[in-house]
């Protein structure tokens, strides 16, 4: 269980506009270009949480909720 | 159900008999029907008109929200809504047959209405057609009959009726469109109605059957029972279950709007076994659209002529509802001399933020159920992977953000507090309701007594406030919340026997609310300031400030 993540509402109240922006700013862009982004964002992000000790948290929770090849798309 | 068929009776204006009426509705809908009962209930006649003959076909809206039921209970129309209705106020998400978490809708308790009752719309309208029938001197309503033509002059409309003895004309000092999405009305005065259409289609399945599926509102992304993106449950009244279906842009209207495409899809859902009967089905795809401006001179578009929305967030009906609570006591005040009509400007200026709010909100939920590049497909996949174990990925799940009622903060009829008060309920805030104790020691709501006229709210602690303050005038009621009985004359004393209200609105002895006809907050004060009260007063009623200034 992670303890050094959020559990409180980090967006104060905007969740749905911060996923807008996520989504807008990915608009035009191809598959190769997204991804780039995505990369970028993923480093600059990184850098304003800084504590090792929270991305280690984070990286954990986004790896593990990534499905075995062989199981994707099975056990939904 | 069968449907009541409604009859056509000659109105005075086939004999010849021209008067001119104060305000016409077009459309009999749950919109057009709100906007007549609170007219009638501020003593305004009302003539209704509508082409048809009967209810809607058809459930249609089905979800009504805690404040829609709260302007039908001041309508008199919230009981009968809601003893029949289902209510719920819990929401379930689910990725294919993974739960990934439930959210409840009104998780605390001393409210008189729950989140939301589902109740098909042939209902709705049938009680407010019937509560409509006890206002006869008042309500005229008039089935079968169509409004081919409006012509606007300097202070009046003059429509033209078809009906089945032919046509009249019908002279009005204001008219409220409330004829629907695809408003004729709108078509006539040849008003854009501008938006974002979606490809996305959808199958509303509408079934009988007797099944156990929870009165929660089920919400399925990826279903393992549906081939499509999403699936939606809900529970209606008479063993009825609402059935929503992601199709996907290709999906061919006619032929999936045909029983022996639909059953298959149902019975993946509720198994082969349950008894099930195709009550009405609708394949549909929709846009968020708005006019531009809703007032347009003597004409004012409400509900669905006004904007739509998806569906999802039950924001079409609700929004529609609210539209009429927002117009009806600005448009009484106005036909009795006691507002300039640039108050009905104002409609436009907080209905505009409601219509906004609702398509951003709608538009958004769209957007997450149909991603339409692999980048927006990753983002999406992504929060539905993290929802059940992160709690912020919940947060940006969208399956709906349901109807919730607009605040009117920072717009003209509200005067901005003067001071920062820690807590309550800031102006523009719809007001909360809270269990009270009349003066006979009777239980009750407090929202019972907020709204239909303004309304001096004031929280007294166990000392009388000083009213002798404020000049008595039939137009204010004033409700004191006190701790103990205190002979107020003209002020109706409430006890707050769980403290609720008291702490909702921030309460502590002297603080006072003004409360606007439609249950709103128009501003607030620590202490009672006579000179203060009127100017607000004189503001909410949309009086410039030189005048609201002088009232004082």
């Amino acid at each position: 269980m992670p303890t050094r993540l959020r559990r409180d509402d980090g967006f104060a109240g905007a969740a749905d506009a911060v996923y807008e922006a996520l989504i807008r700013a990915h608009e035009g862009l191809s598959e190769a270009q997204s991804a780039a982004l995505n990369a970028r964002l993923v480093l600059i992000l990184a850098h304003e949480v800084g504590d090792p000790a929270v991305l280690a948290e984070a990286i954990a929770l986004a790896r593990g909720s990534l499905r075995p090849a062989g199981e994707a798309g099975g056990a939904r | 159900m069968t449907a009541p068929r409604f009859p056509f009776t000659a109105p005075p204006e086939l004999r010849g008999e021209a008067r001119r009426h104060p305000v016409a509705v077009i459309g009999a809908g749950p919109v057009g029907l709100t906007c007549a009962i609170d007219l009638a209930t501020r003593g305004v006649p009302v003539v209704v008109l509508d082409d048809g003959d009967t209810v809607a076909s058809g459930s249609r809206a089905i979800c009504w929200a805690k404040r829609t039921l709260e302007i039908w209970d001041r309508l008199g129309v919230g009981d009968r809504v809601v003893d029949k209705g289902v209510t719920w106020s819990v929401g379930r998400v689910f990725h294919g047959d993974r739960e990934l978490y439930r959210f409840d809708l009104l998780p605390e308790t001393g409210h008189r209405r729950p989140a939301f009752v589902n109740l098909q719309q042939y209902y709705v309208e049938q009680y407010l057609i019937e509560r409509a029938a006890e206002f006869p001197d008042l309500i005229d309503l008039r089935w079968r009959s169509e409004v081919t033509d409006l012509v606007q002059g300097e202070d009046g409309v003059r429509l033209t009726v078809a009906t089945p003895e032919g046509p009249y004309g019908l002279d009005a000092a204001w008219v409220i469109a409330a004829d629907g999405a695809r408003s004729p009305t709108r078509t006539r005065m040849g008003l854009p109605f501008a938006g974002q259409r979606f490809e996305e289609r959808f199958l509303i399945a509408d079934v009988r059957m007797k099944a156990d599926f929870p009165t929660e509102r089920l919400f399925w992304f990826e279903p393992t029972f549906h081939a499509g993106q999403s699936a939606l449950l809900h529970r209606q009244p008479d063993d009825v279950f609402r059935i929503d279906f992601q199709l996907g842009p290709e999906a061919d209207p006619e032929l999936e709007r045909q029983p022996e495409r639909v059953m298959p899809r149902v019975r993946a859902i509720v198994g082969a076994d349950t008894p099930v009967t195709l009550e009405w089905c609708s394949v549909y795809s929709f846009r968020c659209a708005r006019l531009e401006r809703f007032v347009h001179g003597r004409v004012v578009f409400a509900g669905d002529s006004a904007h739509v929305v998806s569906p999802f967030g039950a924001r079409g009906g609700n929004g529609g509802i609210q539209d009429a609570d927002n117009l009806c006591w600005k448009l009484a005040l106005v036909l009795q001399g006691r507002a300039p009509a640039s108050l009905i400007a104002t409609y436009d200026e907080e209905r505009g933020r409601g219509a906004d709010e609702n398509i951003l909100h709608s538009s958004r939920t769209t957007g997450f159920m149909t991603p339409k590049t692999g980048a927006e497909r990753l983002f999406r996949d992504g929060v539905l992977a993290l929802a059940a174990e992160a709690p912020f990925a919940r947060l940006l799940l969208n399956a709906g953000r349901l109807s919730r009622p607009c605040g009117l903060a920072g717009l003209s009829l509200q005067t901005p507090d003067a001071e920062s008060p820690p807590d309550g309920l800031a102006p523009g805030a719809v007001c909360l309701d809270a269990p009270v104790v009349d003066a006979a020691g009777r239980a009750g709501w407090l929202l019972d007594r907020l709204g239909g006229s303004f309304t001096l709210l004031t929280f007294a602690g166990g000392e009388a406030p000083d009213l002798d303050a404020v000049p008595a005038r039939p137009d204010l009621r004033q409700v004191v919340v006190a701790d103990r009985p205190l002979a107020l004359p003209g002020a109706e004393v409430l006890r707050d026997p769980e403290g609720l209200a008291a702490l909702r609105y921030g309460g502590r002895p002297g603080t006072t609310y003004l409360i606007r006809p439609d249950a709103h907050v128009a501003a607030r004060w620590s202490g009672i300031d006579a000179p203060a009260l009127a100017r607000a007063l004189a503001r909410a009623c949309g009086h410039p400030p030189e005048a609201a200034r002088e009232a004082a």
